[in-house]
Order: C-alpha cells, then structure tokens, then sequence
C-alpha cells in the first residue's frame, strides 16, 4: 500500500488507482483538513487561516446545500 | 478553482501586495528530502494547475505550488474558505496532492491553507521546526488513518422486523384488537423505544470500538460527530474517530470491527480510509498518541 520504498507490489498499484477513482465524502475531507493537518505558526497569513478555520468548519458543515447548487460528492 | 476565479479575486482582495504577478507559496505537506518526493512533485498538479516542486532544507522537503497572491492572500482565502464550493475545489486538490504524496512516501499532511509569503519563508519554517518534523515523520511512517463512524437511525430501527415476534407485554391482545385510541398509542410507545434502543445501543458499538482495535492502533483521535446538511448519510452521526494504524494492520483493523453492528438494527459503522494521517499530524511532539 504506501510503505512501498521501491518495493512496488501489484496491491500498491491498485491501491493508487482506487484512490485515484475514489470521490470521498466532502466532510471527512474537511474533518481532516480543518482539523487535522501539521498548524505551523510564525507566518500572518497562516496565522488568519488558523484561528478562522474552526469557525469556517462549522459554517462550511451548516451551511445548506440548495437545489442549484447540489453538493459535488 | 482555476476556471477563471483568478481575475475577479484578485481585484475584490485589498491586499497591500498590489502586483497582479505576485505569487506566494502554498504548502501541502513536508517529507524528508529525497526522490520519492521529487517524483510526487514531477507527476502532479498543484492549485491553480500550476506545477509543483520540493523547497528543500538539510533532510526535509516542502511539496509547494505557486498560488496568485491576491486569490490567495489573507482577504483571499478568507472568501475562498467561506464558500462551500470553492472550499470544495480547494480542499480536493490539496487533498489529491498529499494523498499522492503519501502513496509514495510518508508525508506531513499541512492543514488546508498553508500559505507563506515567498520559499524563503518555507525554507525558513523547514529549519525552525526540523526537530518536530523529523520525529513527527518517523512516528507516521508506515502508518495510515482510518476513520471510522458510528450512526444511529431510529428510523431503520423501526423498519426492522420486530426481534422474536414482539415480545409480549402489558398490552397484551394482537394490535388489530385494540381501539384506534390505543392502538396509536401503542405505537407511539414503540417508536419512542426503537428510538431509545437505537442511540442505546449505538452509543455501547461506540464505546467498544476502541477495545476491539486495541492491540491494532498507534493512536486514536476523536472528531466532532457530523452534523448539517453535509452530513447526508442516514441516522445521526455519534462518534467519529480516527485511529492511526500500521499498514499491515489494516485489514485486521477491518477483520476487528466487522459484524460489529450485526443484530443491532439503527446501528450503523462506517470505515473510511486509509487516509494520511490528517488526524495526527496536529501536534507534532506531544499528545495524540492512546
């Protein structure tokens, strides 16, 4: 899967090729990406992007998706 | 993202950096230097399309794309994050980046919007937190996330044939003999109880999904449970935890939690992943680790 160092084994490449084709669910994305992910400080623009994402999580999940403008996933 | 959003953004952003030219760095993830990076950068796209490339320092790289600064400047991405569709794009091809990344090596997966002013101030960020980072990697290496999600849905529950034929109670005659008055009743008792039974015995497969998995994870974090309208799946979401899980784990990781839910009408677990690990790259020295 992805320990492969060179080692490319036939599972390695149906693994990419999954991921490849695979549309995961928008707020598991979000789940990781507002939440997860390495915070690195020091940088202002950084800085604004950290303290407003919890905030925008919670916007972004209640946010409701109308008709014309139907969710992607 | 990069259908033409360019033009209208950047005049709407009062950003001091005027220059329609200017670009800053944006950040997807950080990995140790070497060619299963340079590969990752060589085969994909970053935001915007434009190609990416590793800012190196001592043993650590950077998998970083140019981005326009005033898209992506502080009033930029503040716009950007709050609108559903644009976070959308953004979040998908940062997440195609590190996901790609992480097939070949193990990767930091940066939060969303990690933006800095020029490679310098990258290169300047790989010094700083070189420690960090490099002990953060080796933790993850090998592993990956995966999430895993409890749900309850009263409404199944009740969908569900009654367990050995409606145990006899009180009410005692079949229902068809019962007046319309108790009849209705009846029923709304039944609901309230698939209703209670459903969140009582979601709430005990939550709480065992940690012993099951014991022996198989690095790591567990929990995440909010979903809620709104992005939540579609049916029944309400009650746990959602990540687990950090060795590579050939995964599939005694899967073979623990099957038949969990079994017998347990409105109960419902979901697996999702592998996944980079999101959930445990938030802090890189301490914490998060069972």
């Amino acid at each position: 899967m992805r320990e492969d160092r060179g080692d490319v084994e036939p599972a390695a490449l149906t693994e990419e090729e999954s991921l490849a084709g695979r549309q995961v669910a928008l707020i598991d994305l979000l789940d990781r990406l507002l939440n997860g992910g390495a915070v690195l400080t020091g940088d202002l623009v950084l800085s604004v992007a950290d303290v407003d994402l919890v905030r925008i999580n919670l916007r972004a999940v209640i946010h409701s998706i109308t008709p014309d403008d139907p969710a992607p996933w | 993202m990069n259908t033409g959003a360019e033009a209208p953004a950047a005049a709407s952003a009062p950003d001091h950096r005027t220059d329609p030219a200017a670009t800053m760095s944006y950040v997807y993830a950080v990995g140790r230097a070497g060619t299963a990076l340079d590969t990752a950068a060589d085969r994909l796209a970053g935001l915007e399309d434009g190609p990416l490339r590793t800012v190196t320092s001592e043993g650590l790289a950077a998998l970083v794309s140019s981005v326009p600064a005033g898209a992506y400047g502080e009033a930029g991405i503040r716009a950007r994050l709050e609108d559903l569709t644009e976070l959308a794009a953004l979040a998908r091809t940062h997440h195609a980046v590190v996901e790609a990344a992480y097939a070949g090596t193990t990767v930091l997966p940066m939060r969303l919007a990690t933006v800095y002013l020029d490679d310098a101030r990258v290169r300047a960020m790989l010094e700083e937190r070189d420690t960090d980072f490099t002990e953060a990697l080796g933790w993850l290496e090998g592993h990956v996330e995966l999430g895993v999600k409890v749900y309850a849905d009263p409404r199944e529950a009740a969908a569900a044939p009654p367990p050995v034929a409606e145990p006899p109670t009180a009410e005692g005659p079949a229902p068809a003999a019962l007046s319309p008055g108790r009849a209705y009743l009846r029923q709304r008792r039944q609901e309230r109880r698939h209703h209670r039974d459903a969140y009582r015995a979601a709430g005990g497969v939550a709480g065992a999904v940690p012993d099951r998995v014991a022996g198989l994870v690095r790591a567990r974090v929990a995440h909010r449970p979903q809620q709104g309208e992005l939540a579609s799946a049916a029944g309400e979401n009650i746990a959602n935890e990540a687990y950090l899980v060795a590579v050939d784990r995964v599939e005694d990781f899967h073979r623990a939690l099957a038949g969990l839910a079994d017998g347990l009408p409105g109960v419902r677990v979901e697996i999702t992943g592998p996944w980079a690990p999101y959930s445990f790259a938030t802090v890189p020295t301490a914490g998060g680790r069972a």
